[in-house]
């Protein structure tokens, strides 16, 4: 009898793994993000060329350019960092991957017990800005170390703000860290939701290295810099942790600012367009700007308008009024 | 079909050098990414590295200074990748043919490094952006 219950366990442990595993590779987790990703920055491209006057590339070209990618060359520059070198586009694409599983997950089993919260997401985000520093100051060219310092800034000035538009939410959900409870709420129909949320898609902005906040790879000026080494399939790990960064990011905020997938699954995704949009056309109207002009923007300006939102949203706590 | 082919004839990333050219070729090449011709259709995109790249698009005919740069980027260029000489000067020397500061025409140059480069020619003075879009479409159903 002992045996058979010891069996059982052992099958249904085995199950659970397996089940994990599906989770993590294929349904919400790697397979599905990146198919979701490439078609999101298709669409990126697509309204981009729109907004040009220009027809644009066709639908399959994302997934063309990372299928050329894995086909070619990887070359590796002679004095860079090897290990280093190789590991770091690995290390993004796994804390992206975790950020992202953690999210669908939440999105489609939110009665479920589990500890996704807010600051586990926060620290997955870090982590893939944190590997695109490691990796292009180990790949040994002048350019790549302009572009790592000019990230290492970026990331400093908007980690910042985005922390503490976390906090407005936080606040207003009455100190919830649940993501799940958290997307219960709609934080951005008040007052200091509203400035909380623009902040922060200031601030996903910048993470997704789009115009006006790409300084660390700026073209024109760095040649790419933090990528400019990098070659063949470890380019094309980049360019899927992008494609999935851009439908981890813009979830997160649907989750956290404007009520997430609670209502129906039709009204998520539109949320998520929304912010997708939004994103497009802040990349298509802005010109680059400079470093010092970003940090200024984001301590100064973000931070003090951040300040009085968290202000704004304690008062309301207080006082017991839900549109401040 | 190779299936590493198919994609790089559907993604053609390129790489702009300049050896030595007037600025002539050059100025056109930009025209060829302005909206009006929007090579991004065929996958087409300028980027800033030549690791990056699949064709390198070298302009001028290639000086004895601009010859060991030109290498050093074709060595850097993963393979398979494919060169394009644009302009009469890149193709075959033009109006510089025997001056004292010229390498050689581009091709010869790569060939230096890698004798089984593909390369590419659309000559003109400058090419007309047409002239390259249909260069680069001829040479890639070659491949």
């Amino acid at each position: 009898m002992g045996a058979i219950f010891k069996r059982k366990g052992k099958d249904t442990k085995m199950i659970e793994v397996l089940q994990n595993l599906l989770w993590m590779l294929i349904f919400p987790g790697f397979l599905f993000t990146v198919v979701f990703g490439l078609v999101a920055s298709w669409i990126v491209r697509k309204v981009s060329a729109l907004l040009q006057w220009r027809v644009g590339p066709p639908f399959f070209q994302p997934f063309v350019d990372v299928l050329k990618l894995t086909g070619k060359e990887v070359l590796i520059p002679e004095q860079a960092q090897r290990t280093v070198f190789m590991m770091a586009p690995l290390i993004a694409m796994a804390g992206t991957l975790l950020l992202s599983t953690m999210l669908w997950r939440i999105t489609i089993e939110p009665t479920k017990l589990f500890v996704g919260d807010i600051i586990v997401a926060i620290y997955l985000m870090v982590l893939p800005s944190l590997a695109l520093i490691l990796g292009s100051s180990a790949s040994a060219s002048p350019h790549a170390a302009i572009g790592t310092s000019r990230e290492m800034k970026l990331v400093m000035s908007y980690e910042l703000p985005l922390v503490l538009a976390f906090i407005v939410v936080i606040i207003k959900t009455g100190g919830q860290l649940n993501l799940a409870t958290i997307a219960e709420h709609t934080p951005v129909f008040s007052i200091s939701g509203l400035l909380a949320f623009l902040a922060a898609l200031l601030c996903i902005q910048a993470k997704l290295g789009f115009v006006p906040f790409d300084i660390a790879e700026a073209e024109t000026e760095v040649a790419s810099g933090v990528l400019i080494e990098y070659s063949g399939a470890l380019l094309a790990i980049w360019k899927l942790t992008q494609a999935m960064l851009l439908v981890a990011l813009p979830l997160f905020l649907v989750m956290v600012f404007l009520g997430g997938f609670t209502k129906s699954l039709w009204t998520g995704l539109g949320k998520y367009v929304l912010i997708l949009v939004l994103l497009i056309l802040i990349k298509n109207t802005n010109p680059r700007i400079r470093t010092d002009q970003a940090m200024k923007f984001f301590w100064f300006y973000c931070g003090t308008t951040l300040a009085a939102a968290i202000i704004l949203a304690t008062l309301g706590n207080y006082y017991g009024i839900a549109w401040l | 079909m190779n299936w590493k082919i198919w994609a790089l004839k559907k993604s053609p990333w390129v790489f702009h050098v300049n050896a030595g050219a007037c600025n002539n070729c050059d100025i056109e090449i930009v025209d060829l990414l302005t909206p009006k011709f929007d090579v991004e259709r065929f996958g087409i995109k300028l980027v800033g590295s030549p690791r990056h790249a699949d064709a390198l698009l070298v302009t001028g005919v290639g000086t004895r200074q601009a010859a060991i740069r030109l290498r050093e980027v074709y060595r850097q260029t993963p393979k398979p990748c494919v060169v394009f000489c644009i302009g009469a000067c890149a193709c075959g020397m033009g109006i510089f043919q025997g001056g004292y500061h010229v390498a050689g025409p581009v091709d010869k140059i790569i060939r230096e490094v890698d004798p089984n480069a593909i390369i590419a020619y659309v000559p003109g003075c400058p090419p007309k952006p047409e002239a390259m879009i249909s260069g680069v479409v001829k040479a890639l159903s070659v491949l």
